[in-house]
């Protein structure tokens, strides 16, 4: 199949950038959204032309390094990550245009490559549970509730890519963010910090730029891991009833 | 006399890492803060290393190419991992968990530490499970298990179909905790690209900032590489596209000896390749072999749809040839026998290269919902990649490279024959022999991480007090230029092909001639033709832009070029091995049945391989490998 493409071309983060239009041509319906860049990427690159760059790893949907815009959607059409997609969701002689992932607390950096590091000094804040090495008992001596691990494990899913964002009209990471606090306070193990947890990583959220959510589901709805709405509403229960304990001592 | 002293203690198996505990040197608090230690790579090895070296009280850095600590390819691992909880009380413990994993290795790995490996195992669940890992449950809330290929128990600890991703997770969320607190500091978007040895010992590494393109030297203590596997050497594999053997090619070449490259995994369940362009394979767990049945069509060329093929047309080969294992025969002998189906003519889909992982039957006997329930996470991802619904109709799968038990040699202790060398995880060789087990290698790399080095370095480090180089010393300064002198060469050639091309044509070839069949003229073949492809790289490759900016093309150049000297070092080693044993079958050494025909006599060691030059030919030593609790046998999986 043959493609038109605008791709949002960027030489650093200081710099403008712009839409520039290529042909991808000859591009097996069979091939990943990424495997059609690198055909073309290749065909630049025999012209002498800087390949197009952009953020990539496992290439399985798991790594969350993948981090297109695609025809104005996180990730583009299917519910998945970039490098799931595969060329025959799209027609033959279609337009795409391909951006990054857009928000402010994003900054491009080169082309189609993101720097979201934020999301992981969010993580520094509090994503976790303190168990030092040596100190932890016999894994079966907590019994913990299939339902409870199976909450816990569907929250545990996300990928960090960064998509909920993006998609995002005030680019709240609160999708995010929930699912971190969720997946935690789930658990027993996750109780003694948990109250400490959401208000550290809530209020670092703040601080790196993220807006508030304001229920416009697009992040659930762009979510690659398919983490649900529900994990903002239980974000907000946990910042309410950890600044209210705030507040009363 | 050898020159590879493995520093295995003395005394009865399973009091070796008691006793070595005991005797090892301690640090007192005070003092570790005063020591500064590298860690390159973020994976369940690296990461779990620097949470626990900081948690100590170590200063340590952690450098990973990734833009994130997180997104290191132990997240892609699916099935399990191993632990001898005996939690099902069907017969497992220590002892069987380490004769597993020796019988699984083909009798090439060392007794002492696959002894211990199987002894922490119960302590790295232990400790996922304190730090939320959210592993699959049983209704009563006990920890549920599975089986893996080659074990007869079920020892298996999994989250979903995300084993790896939770792991990596909890390491990443127990690492973040200590760079919050200040005793680790996270390098992301940095790649090592040279090792720094100042009077023999290993005291730092030379890194490229990916975005900015600064080369800058980072001095410490000692140097811990967690930087996983070579399987990318072969182009397409399951690996992630990043993966790469530069740091630990970088350290070969600095002196540290590079042990068994020729042991490579081949996974036997994975999405067959369709076409050219492809850039990766994606694995299928192996856990889909619990329930799903292989099998192809006993015709030659048959091809008719699966549902029209006869149950009395159907040759389930694994069940077949391996009554006792089954589906579950371990990954080197299942790849195999899908080889050998396949070369008969037998093979699926519009390649031939293919056989069927089939569900049919354990939805007739679970239900659909059981089976949705236990593997919806791969059926989803089957479907996305082929757009075909593998409950209706079987998957078609093929072996693919996946997983390297070859790496840079290391002792008892980790440490690589360099004074001040660590390695950890899938970077190192030490513990999975010719062949890794399913749902081993995540226990590898926590149990490294979490559990040995930390007893491990403290040895060594104890000397070392206050002998910690600046980086303006020489060695640094001399590694510096080097580095910049490659890249300089790098971008000056602007030739007409592609840094992929010449992977493509790398992978391809290696795949013909050192893949899952191995001969001493394909070896000899590949030995001619690796230099020659080399040649045109550095005369014929284009790689575009500059160093001082955020330029993918140089990153995998520099990656490329290390892999078509690391290839050769593979079909030496293969070439050397005249047996066949695990990953490794030379076609020439085999059994009336077609098994791998190992010779104990002559190969029952470790080749390790030191780099004496540019253009002069490496150097075998060997480890002879003692085995005084198992008894050698021939693997029988029947």
């Amino acid at each position: 199949m043959n493609l038109k493409l605008k791709v949002w071309r960027q030489k650093n983060a200081q710099s403008e950038g712009k839409l520039v239009d290529y042909e991808a041509r000859n591009i097996p319906p069979a091939a990943s959204f990424l495997e059609m860049l690198d055909i073309l990427n290749d065909e630049l690159q025999a012209k002498g032309e800087e390949p197009i760059a952009f953020d990539h790893d496992c290439r399985e949907g798991i790594c969350g390094t993948c981090s297109l815009t695609i025809n104005g959607i996180a990730h583009g059409p299917s519910a998945t990550t970039t490098c799931q997609l595969y060329m025959r969701t799209f027609k033959d002689g279609e337009t795409i245009y391909i951006e990054p992932f857009r928000a402010r607390s994003f900054p491009v950096m080169r082309d189609l490559v993101t720097d979201r590091a934020a999301l992981d000094r969010i993580k520094q804040a509090g994503g976790y549970i303190t168990a030092r090495v040596g100190s932890a008992q016999d894994a079966n001596s907590t019994l913990i509730p299939k339902t409870a691990a199976d909450l816990s494990m569907e929250a545990a899913a996300c990928i960090g890519c960064g998509a909920c964002v993006a998609a995002c009209p005030n680019a709240s990471a609160m999708l995010f963010v929930g699912a971190s606090v969720t997946h935690l306070a789930a658990l027993p193990q996750g109780q003694p910090e948990r109250r400490e947890r959401a208000l550290r990583m809530v209020r670092k959220m703040d601080e790196e730029g993220f807006g508030n959510c304001s229920n416009h589901y697009e992040c659930e709805a762009v979510c690659p891991a398919e983490i649900p709405i529900t994990v903002i509403s239980n974000l907000n229960r946990e910042y309410a009833a950890a600044s209210a304990r705030e507040a009363a001592i | 006399m050898s020159v590879l002293d493995s520093k295995i203690p003395a005394g009865s198996l399973d009091k070796k890492w008691e006793q070595y505990k005991f005797n090892a040197k301690l640090i007192n608090p005070a003092n570790k803060r005063k020591y500064e230690i590298l860690i390159v790579g973020s994976g369940l090895a690296g990461a779990a290393a620097a949470a626990t070296l900081g948690e100590l009280g170590f200063k340590v850095k952690c450098f990973c190419y990734q833009d994130s600590p997180r997104r290191a390819h132990s997240i892609a691992a699916q099935g399990g991992i191993n632990a001898a909880k005996n939690y099902q009380n069907d017969g497992d413990s220590v002892q069987r968990l380490f004769y597993d994993t020796i019988k699984g290795g083909d009798f090439r790995a060392r007794e002492a530490n696959v002894y211990r490996l199987a002894q922490v195992s119960v302590n790295i669940i232990d400790q996922c499970v304190a730090q939320g890992v959210p592993f699959a449950r049983e209704y009563g809330g006990l920890l549920a298990n599975r089986s893996f290929g080659g074990a007869q128990v079920s020892r298996t600890f999994y989250a979903r179909g995300q084993t790896g991703q939770q792991l990596l997770l909890g390491a990443y969320s127990a690492l973040n905790r200590q760079i919050a607190e200040g005793n680790v500091e996270m390098f992301p978007r940095t790649e090592m690209l040279d090792l720094v040895l100042v009077d023999g010992h290993a005291k730092g590494i030379v890194a490229r900032n990916m975005v900015t393109g600064e080369i800058q030297s980072y001095s410490a203590d000692c140097v811990i590489l967690a930087t996983g596997g070579y399987g990318n050497v072969f182009y397409l594999s399951t690996n992630a596209k990043g993966c790469n053997v530069t740091a630990t090619y970088r350290a070969y070449k600095k002196g540290a000896y590079f042990a068994n490259p020729c042991y490579t995994q081949i996974h036997p369940t994975c999405i067959p390749v369709t076409g050219d362009y492809q850039s990766k394979l994606t694995l299928m767990s192996e856990s889909l072999r619990n329930d799903g049945r292989v099998w192809a069509p006993k015709k030659k060329g048959d091809n008719r749809p699966p549902h029209e093929i006869p149950e009395d047309e159907r040759d389930y080969y694994l069940e077949r040839k391996y009554p006792s294992y089954g589906n579950l025969a371990p990954r080197d002998i299942s790849s195999r026998a899908a080889k050998q189906v396949c070369d008969e003519g037998r093979g699926v889909g519009e390649s031939g290269l293919g056989v069927y992982l089939d569900f049919s039957d354990a939805i007739k006997r679970l239900g659909e919902k059981v089976v949705r329930e236990r593997y919806d996470n791969l059926f989803e991802m089957y479907e996305q990649i082929t757009g075909e619904n593998a409950y209706k109709t079987p998957m078609r799968i093929f072996p693919a490279v996946h997983y390297t038990m070859g790496g840079l040699w290391v002792d008892y202790e980790l440490m690589s024959n360099v004074p001040g060398l660590y390695v950890l995880g899938e970077a190192n060789f030490s513990d999975h022999g010719a062949n890794r087990l399913g749902a081993s290698a995540l226990m590898q790399g926590l149990a490294d991480g979490y559990f040995v080095i930390p007893y491990t370095i403290g040895n060594y480090l104890v000397s070392q007090l206050g002998k910690r180089p600046g980086t303006d010393h020489p060695e640094f300064k001399k590694a510096e230029a080097e580095v910049h002198a490659r890249i300089k060469r790098l971008l000056a050639i602007k030739g007409r092909r592609s840094v992929d091309s010449f992977h493509r044509e790398l992978g391809l070839l290696l795949w013909d001639l050192c893949g899952m069949g191995r001969t001493e003229k394909s070896l000899q073949r590949a030995l001619k033709r690796i230099p020659i492809l080399r040649e045109e790289f550095w005369t014929n490759v284009n790689v575009t832009g500059e160093n001082e900016e955020l330029n993918q093309a140089l990153e995998k150049a520099g990656r490329v070029a290390d892999f078509l000297e690391f290839g050769e070092l593979m079909c030496l080693d293969a070439l050397q091995r005249r047996e066949s044993c695990g990953g490794h079958f030379r076609e020439e050494f085999q059994t009336a049945e077609g098994e791998a025909l190992r010779d104990d006599e002559q190969f029952a060691h470790v080749a390790a391989w030191e780099f004496t030059g540019e253009k002069k030919p490496p150097i075998r030593h060997t480890e002879q490998l003692e085995f005084e609790n198992v008894h050698l046998a021939t693997r029988s999986y029947k």
